[in-house]
């Protein structure tokens, strides 16, 4: 009964017993709100697990379509690739973080930061001008998709992470602290109905050893009690000789 | 988690064949900092394997890179190393080229691997 199981070591006192039950309430508290958290964290998981393989298709159809303005460009100008490596200085499009919170658990979530910049004006000056702007503005979408993509796997992965960690401690607390304190709880009870009984027992013996003596003393009460009636019998007898036999001598 | 070090991670870096790159660059993503050290890199036929995966670990280690594009094909050259990255920033993302069509397969993708694996069970 109260050896299966692991338990904690403590003292079987009432206290303890309070203690432990505290604690007890305590983890299954504990266990219902992470259950809770994982809940929800699970089905943001879900949705953002939708939205990631929509992306990625769309991530597809995009990056054909820049590759084909592209390809424009370089039937138009020709080859920009070399100029375009040494004139790239300063980035103009960068990503902004801003969070997100999901029941605790912070998600970072990208934005495109888009400076309008004064790169590659000059880039196909002489023929395909049009061509490079469009590519520029078909490129700068595709990013904006890739950005997107970005920050929704970012959160996938961290949820992810937070989602498993969040298992582990739900699944720990569901079987190894609930059932080690419960199991504290069953081995002080029954070290304390112990107790109860051998206090029972105690008590009952002392009972016993007191009626014993009660009775003990009784019959020596009694028998003292037998020689005083004896005694008082014979008294007794005088007495009502006194009384019944009449005496002449008395006046009144 | 690193919630303070995103806040400065603001620029993309691009591992490509030279039109994705060209593009992205016109686009406006390239960046060379105070070391002369630029964001992107141009990975030809020539260009050493070693060379992209110490390229892929160093825009990995840098501090402010929010989100690191890879070409798909070149993705699968250094697939053990790609595989094996599991950090949330920089967000790593596999991006088609011109002459390779996105593949759709779970198989060459990391993300949609374990996409596919926590849909599976």
């Amino acid at each position: 009964m109260s050896g299966a199981g692991a338990r904690e070591n403590v003292f079987a006192t009432r206290m303890a017993l309070t203690n432990t039950k505290l604690r007890l309430k305590g983890a299954q508290t504990g266990h219902s709100l992470l259950a809770k958290k994982r809940d929800a964290l699970t089905t943001r998981f879900r949705t953002i697990l939708r939205k990631v393989d929509e992306a990625k298709r769309k991530m597809g159809r995009v990056m054909q379509l820049a590759s084909f303005s592209m390809a424009e460009v370089t039937y138009a100008t020709g080859d920009i690739a070399y100029l375009v490596q040494e004139q790239a200085k300063q980035a103009t499009f960068k990503v902004k973080a801003k969070q997100e919170n999901v029941s605790g658990v912070v998600l970072p979530a990208f934005e495109v930061d888009r400076v309008s910049g004064s790169d590659f004006n000059l880039t196909g000056l002489g023929r395909g001008g049009q061509q490079v702007l469009r590519a520029k503005e078909v490129y700068a979408k595709a990013i904006e998709t890739l950005v997107e993509l970005a920050s929704l796997q970012t959160a996938f992965t961290i949820l992810d992470e937070v989602i498993r960690a969040t298992n582990r401690r739900v699944n720990a607390i569901e079987h190894i602290v609930i059932p080690r304190l419960e199991n504290t709880i069953k081995y002080i009870m029954s070290e304390l109905d112990e107790m109860d009984r051998e206090e029972f027992f105690r008590l009952k013996k002392v009972q016993g050893k007191k009626k014993r003596d009660t009775a003990a003393r009784d019959a020596e009460s009694s028998a003292k009690d037998q020689v005083l009636q004896e005694v008082d019998d014979e008294e007794g007898e005088r007495a009502v000789d006194l009384l019944s036999s009449k005496d002449d001598d008395v006046i009144f | 988690m690193a919630s303070a070090s995103f806040k400065d991670r603001n620029l993309i870096a691009v591992i490509g064949d030279e039109d994705s790159i060209t593009g992205l660059l016109l686009a406006g993503v390239g960046h060379i900092n105070e070391q002369q050290k630029k964001n992107f890199l141009v990975v030809d036929s020539k260009t050493q394997v070693s060379a992209i995966e110490s390229a892929f670990q160093e825009f990995a280690g840098r501090k402010d890179i929010a989100i690191l594009l890879i070409n798909q094909h070149i993705a699968e050259k250094i697939r053990p190393t790609v595989d094996k990255y599991q950090q949330a920033f920089p967000a790593l993302l596999e991006i088609p080229s011109k002459d390779h069509p996105y593949a759709q397969d779970p198989s060459k993708d990391s993300v949609l691997k374990r996409v596919q694996k926590l849909f599976g069970d």
